[in-house]
């Protein structure tokens, strides 16, 4: 699981034996290359657990390490280099595909501090309705009605099998209202990014407590998103259809 | 390890090539008859005396015996790839070879041809073994390392049949590549490229897009997408579709009865296709049994019109593409075209006006001839590995995979662990546990696609994870870590972590060969041997000229024979004799003299057969046993795609 390796305890370099206390790809003696770290993500660019990462500096060390790590650096070194660049470069890829996207970064960090967030990227869980944010209730209970009436519209029109009729004035203020909705939660839902980047930098910058505060802030924060970006895409499906 | 040269090698659904790093410049490896292009046929020779064994024959020669003998020619064995025995059927029905009798579900596909039976694996080794011989012939020395390319869009099993035909033909592959990043390598070899480019490849049967960012020798894949059944055959098959409609409505004549004919007429169509790429109208003209001629001509506006549907559906991927690597189509800075079927000015216009090209004042990038840049790409990519090229020392290519890979989850759903477009190798760890009180083993459904349900995806393998200490039912933790490498292969290790014992795991790959089989089917093992080099070199070229010199003994029985005049049957006379004489000596460079001039010789009358083939076959004369075998030939893929072409 992720845990961050204790350092304390010196390894040996495979090849040179020089022992090194580094969570590192390569020896620092010797540079040859070591078999995976078991540092978390952030190690690996050799950072601190922080949400506010500098993007253009990350691809340049992700670019930089690809260079030394990648298999085809070593497609005629012996097996056990060959191996270990292949697991190396998978952690690099693992790491940066996460640090690189603020969400699955955020969730990342969460769950290395032992919060229970749920699945961003699993794109399981969709519109569930007992998580339905209190302040939201009434809207989303009136969207979901709108959102059945439209499905079912369209349904009708398809059976009928005329593409050129021309939409009845239900269907088009339908559609207007629809619209209008796709627009107040994309903006709600722009909210949400502005609060959890602040979030970011009270848990970069804060102590202890303040982190815990944070770190509840942000698990929140998450699952009133999650919500919402499930529900601008129903709407988008639905209008796209 | 041995210090040879790597070669890329673009393994084609109608031609293949390999290339290699001259210096600083990728070049294509010529054949031994001149020609940049091996098509991808196989054939056997006919077998002449009982108990003989029958030789293979790969290329154009075996392209030539599609007329004659085609129940022992194989082609397009790209399409059947890594596939299982339910997939490939109705493909199959487009061949005019069979399955083999006694094949059963659940086993790697073989096809009778023939006497004998091969696996698609085994047909690619032989296209690839041809590939090998002309580069060891071109470098004189043994050539044991390669780079293959594949369809950014195949899946896992596609992948591994591919490196498995690589090793039946005595080649390590160090690695496979996709066809759109090895077309991006090529065009952004020589130049300090920086920025955002799509790479379009529309080939004989597959159509792949490919997303890249170029940064300080760094090509990095953003997205990718795809369809492996969309290509230049369906423009084939619909032209082909709608000229048999009209023969047999206006001269009462169905063309669908006669295999041969249908080839012959196919190759026709694409004639006129490759015509209407330069000319303002091109025509049929084409006797029929009953007398009639069928002359038609098509205009290039109406082609358009009748291609557009199939255009289009290439347009899909695209935007999805964009989609996925989040930019919009005028971040694109520039469009490379990869692929025969991209010479079509009608996919230049869509091409074109997908990418808002023409309000930016720019083009889609032609420069590169498209039936050679994967090949040369692949060189690239393997000077990479070899380290060998100066030109390729700062350059590095990131791909990524193209279809996501899941678990098969409670109620047959998918749980997603690899998202597509995640860049390879990459990895992920899930964690399993019993469901019952005292069980000792978990299965798991590896799968691969884009669906939410795993009825809907390509199931990849099942897993076993056996010898778990039995364990009150939720306690055991299994950790099972899914693993990508850098040619999109996947590996699974397991480990039970209360324990600390090793799971084991048995891997079934749904499709695909055990490596006991793959080793049992390693072609001419002395291949390998570096010792036997120059005697080989001899035999194959003695064997080649046995080949040629049958066919050539052959050729006066032919009809097409009589339409040579006096001078011309003269001069294969001479090269006739001469090869004779030269195939028992061992001067193997005085024996290839004497296949060229031979085949060069031969070239009007090989024309002059397939012309005829048409007309010949209606009649009923020689194509029966084709025909017999095709029940639908109106689609059936090509061998007949020009061997080269001259832009």
């Amino acid at each position: 699981m992720l845990k961050v390796l204790n350092t304390a305890v010196p390894v040996a370099c495979w090849s040179c034996s020089i022992g090194h206390t580094e969570s590192t790809l390569f020896c620092p003696h010797c540079s040859k290359i070591q078999p995976p770290p078991g540092g978390d993500f952030f190690s690996v660019f050799g950072l601190k657990p922080r949400l506010n990462i500098d993007l253009t500096e990350l691809e340049h060390e992700f670019h930089r390490l690809s260079r030394r790590l990648h298999p085809d650096r070593f497609a005629r070194a012996q097996e056990n280099e060959r191996e270990w660049s292949l697991a190396d470069t998978a952690l690099l890829n693992d790491a940066y595909r996460t640090l690189r996207d603020p969400l699955r970064r955020t969730e990342y960090l969460l769950k290395l501090e032992g919060a229970e967030v749920g699945e961003e990227t699993a794109g399981k869980n969709r519109t569930d309705p007992s998580r339905v944010p209190a302040d939201l209730l009434e809207e989303v209970f009136e969207l979901n009605m709108q959102l059945e009436e439209m499905r079912a519209e369209r349904k009708a029109l398809q059976a009928a099998g005329q593409r050129d009729v021309v939409p009845s004035e239900e269907f088009l203020q339908l559609e207007a209202q629809l619209q209008q909705a796709k627009q107040k939660f994309t903006v709600l839902l722009h909210d949400v990014d502005q609060s959890l980047r602040s979030q970011w930098t009270a848990w970069d910058e804060g102590d202890g407590a303040g982190r815990k505060a944070a770190q509840k802030a942000m698990v929140a924060l998450l699952d009133r998103r999650r919500y919402l970006s499930n529900l601008v895409r129903d709407v988008t499906e639905t209008l796209g259809a | 390890m041995a210090e040879g040269r790597v070669v890329g090698i673009d393994l084609g659904t109608t031609n293949s090539l390999v290339a290699f790093m001259e210096g600083d410049k990728p070049v294509v490896v010529p054949g031994v008859d001149g020609s940049n292009l091996v098509p991808s046929v196989v054939a056997l020779d006919p077998v002449t005396e009982p108990g003989q064994r029958a030789t293979v024959t790969v290329g154009n020669s075996a392209r030539k015996a599609l007329i004659q003998t085609p129940e022992r020619v194989i082609y397009s064995v790209k399409r059947l790839m890594g596939r299982g025995l339910s997939e490939i059927q109705s493909e199959l029905k487009l061949f005019p070879f069979r399955l083999a009798d006694d094949v059963e579900e659940g086993e790697v596909p073989r096809i009778q041809l023939g006497e004998m039976r091969f696996t698609p694996p085994e047909i690619s080794a032989y296209v690839l073994r041809q590939l090998k011989r002309n580069a060891e012939r071109f470098f004189g020395q043994p050539v044991t390392q390669a780079v293959i390319t594949v369809p950014a869009y195949f899946n896992d099993a596609q992948r591994q049949a591919t490196k498995d035909a690589g090793r039946m033909a005595g080649l390590d592959v160090l690695r496979l590549v996709n066809e759109p990043t090895a077309a991006a390598l090529a065009y952004g070899l020589d130049r300090a490229k920086e920025g955002t480019i799509a790479v379009y490849d529309f080939g004989g049967g597959t159509f792949d897009i490919s997303i890249l960012k170029l940064r300080d020798g760094i090509f990095e894949v953003q997205s990718t997408g795809g369809d492996t059944h969309l290509g230049g055959d369906d423009i084939d098959n619909l032209l082909l579709a709608i000229a048999l409609d009209e023969i047999y409505a206006e001269h009462g004549v169905d063309l669908r009865e006669h295999a041969g004919a249908v080839q012959a007429l196919r190759k026709a169509v694409i004639d006129i296709k490759i015509k209407l790429s330069t000319e303002s109208a091109a025509a049929f003209d084409i006797e029929l049994p009953n007398g009639d001629r069928y002359q038609r001509e098509i205009p290039r506006e109406v082609f358009e019109l009748l291609i557009e549907p199939i255009l289009e559906r290439t347009a899909v991927p695209c935007r999805q593409a964009l989609t996925d690597a989040g930019i919009t189509a005028e971040q694109i800075d520039e469009v490379v075209l990869v692929g025969g079927s991209t010479r079509i000015p009608a996919v230049r216009k869509l091409v074109t006006d997908l990418f808002k090209l023409a309000a930016r004042g720019k083009k889609p990038h032609t420069d590169l001839n498209p039936d050679e840049v994967v090949a040369l790409g692949a060189a690239v990519q393997a000077g990479i590995l070899s380290g060998a090229s100066q030109a390729t020392e700062e350059m590095l290519l990131l791909d990524v995979t193209p279809l996501s890979l899941g678990i098969e989850a409670l109620g047959g759903t998918v749980a997603r662990i690899i998202q597509r477009n995640s860049t390879i190798p990459a990895s992920a760890t899930e964690h399993f546990t019993t469901g019952v009180d005292g069980q000792t083993n978990v299965a798991i459904h590896v799968l691969q696609g884009e669906r939410e349900l795993a009825a809907d995806c390509r199931s990849l393998a099942r897993f076993d994870l056996k010898g778990i200490p039995p364990m009150s039912a939720g306690l055991p933790r299994i950790e099972v870590r899914f693993l990508i490498d850098a040619d999109g292969i996947l590996h699974v290790t397991a480990r039970e972590q209360r324990s600390g014992k090793e799971a084991e795991i048995e891997v079934k790959p749904t499709y695909g060969l055990t490596d006991e089989q793959v080793e049992g089917m390693i072609l001419d093992s002395f291949d390998n041997a570096e010792t036997d080099f120059a005697k080989r070199l001899l035999i194959e070229a003695r064997n080649e000229a046995e080949t040629i010199l049958a066919a050539v003994a052959r050729a006066p029985q032919h009809p097409a024979w009589q339409q040579l005049d006096d001078e011309e049957q003269k001069a294969i006379a001479v090269c006739r004799g001469y090869l004779m004489g030269a195939k028992d000596g061992s001067d193997v460079e005085a024996i290839r003299n004497g296949i060229a001039a031979l085949d060069q010789s031969t070239r009007r009358f090989a024309e002059l057969m397939m012309e005829s083939a048409v007309t010949t076959a209606i009649r009923g004369k020689t194509m029966d046993a084709a025909g017999n075998e095709l029940n639908d030939g109106i689609t059936a893929p090509h061998a007949f795609a020009p061997a080269e072409f001259k832009q």
